[in-house]
């Protein structure tokens, strides 16, 4: 049975050529109506939103310039900065983390491997607020753990996230630098963890930069989660800012100002992520 | 337990080539080894992965100077026995002696034992991200503590020696599979290591690149280096060793001078091997 399957047309039995090609024809017939009557379909409703759209009101709701101007320069100065003040801190803290976890998932001491292992599944498997909403609320709250520093909260909960992720990511990095090359630096009288630092490591990252740019605007957008902790003047991330700033200006400009300070940041990243993948693609 | 063919136990160093059984390196650092004891020596190595048994048991001496080529079939462990010597793999019994050392003794430093022991592999195994000066400076930096201007000036002392001074500021990836080959044979020799390991170095080559890296193991050779050497290059081995091991099944089937082991094999198998390898 499984073998002779694939030769046949599908579950059409025993039919002739011609038959067969004749309900192919149909198929592709109907496939080619349905498409066209959806980009109808799209093209009718665009229409429609242009023209019955009340395009003033629009531009006063979304596009209103005097609140836009207004929202410089603490957009920038403040808003912005503190987002990139905590995707620095998280991402660093993440990549300390995330080397920890993927050098304990590759020892060969068992009990570091399963630490590691249980640490990832878990910060992997929750949401990204119910570990911020833990570091940020809970600590402090039930158990009077308050961490000094004013970005020191929101940093770690996000490292301790990204360090999750990025643990698989190293570790699948260290595992793709050719088995030959730790052989080749231990030859030479290079320890494990000298050959590891010098020999491995760099490989592993060249490897996976791509993936490391797209954790870094990853982290970046999860920034705004921060919101929950009441972060007000001085941590202030792009998300709170905007939304307190509808909330005193009935206008959803504030929003847009935001959303293009975010793409200010995150389209760059996302175009060297590709271009560092075709890069590597190609030098492979 | 050696299957080993006694009459041809001890090599003979009267090539008529200058083969010098004692090493005049111009560069040991190392405290000088006691005379009489040889480079290399196998004392009852065995070897397995899981219940498959690669090695049954090696007796094998190779004195200093001396130019050991290792033969065989296809899985016969010739590569595993030449991991066993700088423990890259791991004996499951017996005794590695490194010039008298003994390297399966877990009191024994492995990674200074291992300065001692240059490895060349099928693959070359360059480092990728550094360069080649940084290839043939790094272990002499990190692991022989030398400084950079007496790392950079051995780096290119070793380079000319296998004719590639001109790359020094190359990175692996741009080089032909001959010069990798030649720069990893460079980056052994900057350590000052007192005998080479070659695993199937010329294997991975295309037919046209196999003979520069041949030229380079026969200078070395004929420069005193002790070399143990897995190879499919009957011509290299008969040209160039002072002895070749014939490995089957796990066993030293039969050993002695190239003309005999090559010329005029004593075992069967050896006799087989060496018509198959002829034919091709
Ligand atoms: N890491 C390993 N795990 C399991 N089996 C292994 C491993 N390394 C080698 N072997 C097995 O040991 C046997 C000997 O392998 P080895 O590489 O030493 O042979 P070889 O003589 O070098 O062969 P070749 O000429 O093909 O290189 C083979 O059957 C091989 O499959
Ligand atoms: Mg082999």
């Amino acid at each position: 049975m499984g073998w002779t399957d694939p030769v046949r047309p599908h579950g059409g039995g025993r039919l002739s050529v011609r038959t067969t090609t004749r309900e192919t024809m149909h198929r592709r017939t109907k496939a080619k109506a349905w498409r066209y009557g959806i980009y109808a379909v799209t093209i009718a409703v665009i229409l429609v939103i242009v023209l019955k759209a009340d395009w003033g009101k629009l531009q006063e709701a979304f596009f209103d310039p005097q609140i836009f101007a207004d929202q410089f320069p603490k957009i920038i100065t403040q808003a912005a900065r503190n987002t990139l003040i905590f995707t620095f801190f998280g991402f660093s803290g993440g990549l300390a983390l995330g080397l920890l976890l993927a050098l304990m998932r590759l020892s060969s001491i068992k009990p570091y491997r399963w630490a590691a292992s249980t640490y990832i599944e878990i910060f992997r498997g929750l949401p990204a607020l119910i570990t911020i909403i833990l570091i940020g609320f809970v600590l402090p709250i039930a158990l009077g753990v308050r961490l000094p520093g004013t970005y020191t909260a929101g940093s770690t909960a996000l490292a301790m996230v990204t360090g999750a992720y990025l643990a698989e990511t190293i570790r699948a990095g260290i595992e793709a630098v050719p088995r030959g090359q730790m052989e080749a630096a231990r030859s030479l009288g290079m320890g494990y963890g000298q050959s590891m630092k010098t020999i491995i490591i760099p490989q592993a990252f060249r490897i996976i930069l791509p993936a490391l740019t797209n954790e870094l605007v990853i982290l970046l957008k999860d920034t705004s989660l921060l919101f929950v902790l009441g972060t007000t003047g001085a941590t202030i991330e792009l998300t709170k800012f905007a939304r307190d700033s509808v909330g005193d200006t009935f206008n959803g400009t504030p929003l847009v100002a935001a959303a293009l300070v975010y793409l200010a940041i995150t389209l760059p990243l996302t175009r060297a992520a590709a271009y560092l993948e075709r890069r590597g693609r190609k030098s492979r | 337990m050696t299957d080993t063919d006694d009459q041809h136990e001890q090599p003979e160093h009267h090539g008529h080539h200058p083969h010098v059984p004692h090493r005049h390196h111009d560069f040991d650092e190392h405290e000088s080894v006691p005379v009489g004891v040889p480079a290399i020596a196998l004392v009852g190595l065995t070897k397995s992965f899981g219940d498959l048994e690669v090695l049954k048991g090696i007796d094998l001496e190779i004195e200093p100077g001396e130019v050991v080529c290792v033969i065989g079939p296809s899985g016969s462990g010739k590569s595993t026995l030449l991991r066993c010597v700088n423990r890259l793999e791991e004996p499951t019994a017996g005794q590695v002696l490194i010039e008298g050392v003994d390297i399966t003794d877990p009191h024994t430093d492995l990674d200074a034992m291992r300065t001692r022991i240059g490895m060349v592999f099928q693959s070359f195994n360059l480092f990728g991200h550094l360069s080649v000066r940084d290839n043939l400076c790094i272990a002499q930096r990190k692991v022989l503590k030398r400084h950079k201007h007496a790392a950079e000036a051995k780096a290119e002392e070793v380079l000319a020696r296998v004719g590639l001074s001109e790359k020094i500021d190359e990175y692996p990836a741009r080089l032909s599979g001959g010069q990798q080959q030649r720069v990893a044979i460079a980056r052994a020799l900057a350590m000052d290591p007192d005998m080479m390991l070659f695993d199937e170095a010329t294997s991975a080559l295309d037919p046209e690149l196999v003979g520069e890296v041949l030229a380079v193991m026969r200078s070395l050779a004929e420069s005193g280096m002790t070399m143990m050497v897995v190879t499919h290059e009957m011509h290299f081995a008969r040209r160039v060793a002072d002895r070749v091991v014939f490995m089957d099944g796990g066993f030293i089937v039969e050993q002695g001078p190239p003309d005999a082991v090559l010329g005029d094999p004593q075992h069967e198998r050896t006799q087989r091997f060496l018509r198959q390898v002829n034919e091709r």
